[in-house]
């Protein structure tokens, strides 16, 4: 796929809570077409210490308006940065990155997402309700305060909570939901993002019910267009690129 | 009409930006955001003898105006650039010289000796400077007699125009430089990385897997124009100018100091089309200062 390069608008700087907010930004062209779990590198300021890009995958895309929107956590100089744009202000993107999920074998398909590893499961339900298939969501977060916008999903699938503290859906990880002892053998495929424990637990859980499962991996980056071979992930083929052979990878392939 | 040509040996080139090993893959990532047959020169990823995979995750850290890496020439081998590589590639109307590196001087060779048969690569950057790897690397550039050694190893089987690269984690880098023009170098670049460090102090744990790593960025570019600087009036083979160039100005101040040509590496990560805009503000550098040909800037600093 082609990437672009882009000076972006931005339209709205969205404030969900403390820590997280959607940034909507509108593009200067056409939008080029945009695969669920594919990811933008941002360029943030010129400042020391936000010197190379930020990676972020593409939260929902808007081809009508020719807006795209990120779904960002504040952890750093970076982010802090980006969620003091204001209206108007322009934004730098090389975009549309990486590979995106496989479409499912069957009907039915678990989309599980981690406090902001959620992102990139928007698109995906969106893609897999309008194809016809039955996605069920299943947001997971420390508290209440990391299920990000969970109502976006309800158009496109049953959506399930759970919180390590339990002050909102089931308490426990995800992985310990009951949709695991319940209806999980009809899945037909298992597709996660989120911190690294929770995504190797997810690997282990579906291995165990012989479900295919992708992650998406977050791996850190220098140039995102494969150019350093930073972001390498082990595979039983080999290192492979996050940024251009992933993010999306199938855990069978990985040493996880 | 303002002449931006530049010779390093026998090698002229359309103008002196090039892009940075490692830092630009093959040139075939940059295609979607520039015309890479308008840069001066591209140096692709290290080539060894054999397949390396390079060293584990974490391989990148970022530091202030800069950032840390231990790639470690992660890279399929000579025989796999020849036939698979080499072929996506020749069609660019650009010198096209490859970064040869090993871990032994018999590697250096037999890298060196096959790619003497591609016609479109026009030459080899020796890499003796890689911070990197446990084994050579580094340490061939650290002393006069390892550099002069590899240098005239290779020399022996490999006829077309070869470039030093430089390591700038020595104590006096203009007496490699001698060492190697003395045993038949064209060109020495300077400068590589420097060996550096980052921890999380939350976790207390080195973030790279190798502890340390190679610094690049504008971070470095006061000491890498000091070492060209250095260099330049040591030897009398051209000298390839990087080390944090990341707009036009920090080009000139290179050419000013010594270099006949530069290189642009970490600079490609923040803006892949960066190349392409030192190329056009050298050019407005030049009208502006009637500058009719770039060769008149090459160590005309003025004391
Ligand atoms: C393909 C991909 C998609 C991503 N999608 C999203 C997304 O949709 N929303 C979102 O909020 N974040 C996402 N991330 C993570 C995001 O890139 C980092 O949080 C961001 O770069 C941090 O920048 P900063 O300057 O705020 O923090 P920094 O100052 O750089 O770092 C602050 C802290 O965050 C940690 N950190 C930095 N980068 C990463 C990373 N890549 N993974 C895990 N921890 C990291 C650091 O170790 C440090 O402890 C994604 C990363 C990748 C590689
Ligand atoms: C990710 C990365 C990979 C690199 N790989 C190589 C390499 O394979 N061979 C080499 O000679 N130099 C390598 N370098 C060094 C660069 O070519 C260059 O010498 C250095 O980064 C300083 O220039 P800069 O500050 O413009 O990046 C690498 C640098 C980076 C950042
Ligand atoms: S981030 Fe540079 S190759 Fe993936």
């Amino acid at each position: 796929m082609k990437k672009f390069i882009h000076d972006f608008e931005v339209t709205h700087n969205h404030h969900i809570t403390d820590d997280y907010f959607a940034i909507y930004l509108k593009c200067p062209v056409s939008l080029p077409q945009i695969l669920p779990g594919q990811f933008a590198e941002v360029l943030v300021s010129n400042s020391t210490t936000t010197y190379l890009r930020r990676p972020f995958s593409i939260y929902d895309v808007d081809y009508k308006r020719n807006e795209l929107s990120l779904l960002i956590k504040k952890v750093g100089d970076g982010t802090v940065a980006l969620s003091k744009l204001k209206e108007g202000d322009t934004l730098n993107l090389i975009y549309p990155l990486g590979n995106s999920f496989s479409l499912p074998g069957g009907k039915k398909a678990l989309l599980i997402g981690g406090g902001v590893g959620i992102a990139p499961m928007l698109l995906l339900s969106k893609l897999l309700h309008e194809k016809g298939y039955k996605p069920d969501i299943l947001v997971g977060g420390r508290t209440s305060n990391d299920i990000v916008e969970p109502e976006k999903y309800k158009p496109f699938g049953e959506v399930f909570i759970t919180t390590d503290d339990g002050s909102a859906g089931e308490k426990g990880m995800v992985t310990q939901h009951s949709l695991f002892s319940g209806k999980v053998k009809e899945y037909s495929a298992i597709y996660a993002c989120g911190p690294d424990p929770m995504m190797k637990a997810v690997a282990r859980v579906a291995a165990e019910h012989n479900i295919p499962c992708e992650i998406s991996l977050e791996n850190t980056m220098a140039c995102g267009i494969g150019a350093c071979l930073c972001c390498v992930v082990e595979t039983i083929d080999g290192n492979k690129t996050t940024c251009i052979e992933g993010p999306v990878f199938d855990t069978r392939k990985l040493k996880l | 009409m303002l002449d931006l040509s530049v010779n390093v040996h026998k090698l002229l080139l359309k103008n002196p930006v090039m892009s940075a090993s490692g830092t630009f893959g093959y040139g075939i990532e940059f295609d979607d955001f520039i015309d890479v047959n308008r840069l001066g020169g591209i140096l692709t990823k290290a080539c060894t003898s054999k397949n390396r995979d390079g060293n584990r995750y974490p391989r990148m850290a970022e530091t202030p105006a800069g950032m840390l890496n231990s790639v470690g020439l992660q890279n399929k081998g000579v025989d796999y650039f020849i036939n698979t590589i080499y072929p996506k590639i020749k069609h660019y109307d650009t010198h096209i010289i490859v970064n040869v590196s090993d871990s032994t001087v018999e590697g250096y060779m037999e890298v060196a000796e096959k790619l003497n048969q591609l016609d479109k690569i026009t030459g080899i950057e020796l890499n003796i400077s890689c911070p990197n790897v446990k084994e050579g690397g580094m340490a061939f550039g650290t002393s006069c007699p390892m550099a002069g050694a590899v240098t005239k190893a290779v020399r022996e089987v490999y006829d077309k125009t070869m470039i030093v690269k430089l390591s700038p984690n020595v104590t006096n880098i203009a007496e490699i430089a001698k060492a190697v023009e003395d045993e038949g170098a064209d060109s020495v670049s300077v400068i590589n990385t420097l060996l550096g460090m980052a921890i999380d102090a939350e976790k207390r744990r080195p973030i790279l897997s190798t502890i340390t790593g190679g610094l690049s960025g504008p971070a470095v570019k006061p000491i890498a124009l000091r070492m060209v600087w250095q260099v330049s009036k040591a030897i009398k083979i051209p000298v390839i100018g990087l080390g944090g160039i990341s707009n036009a100005t920090d080009a000139i101040e290179f050419l000013l100091a010594g270099a006949t040509a530069i290189q642009v590496g970490t600079a490609n990560f923040v803006d892949p089309q960066v190349c392409i805009k030192i190329l056009d503000g050298i050019e407005e550098y030049c009208n502006r200062h009637g500058v009719q040909d770039v060769k008149e800037l090459i160590g005309a600093l003025e004391s």
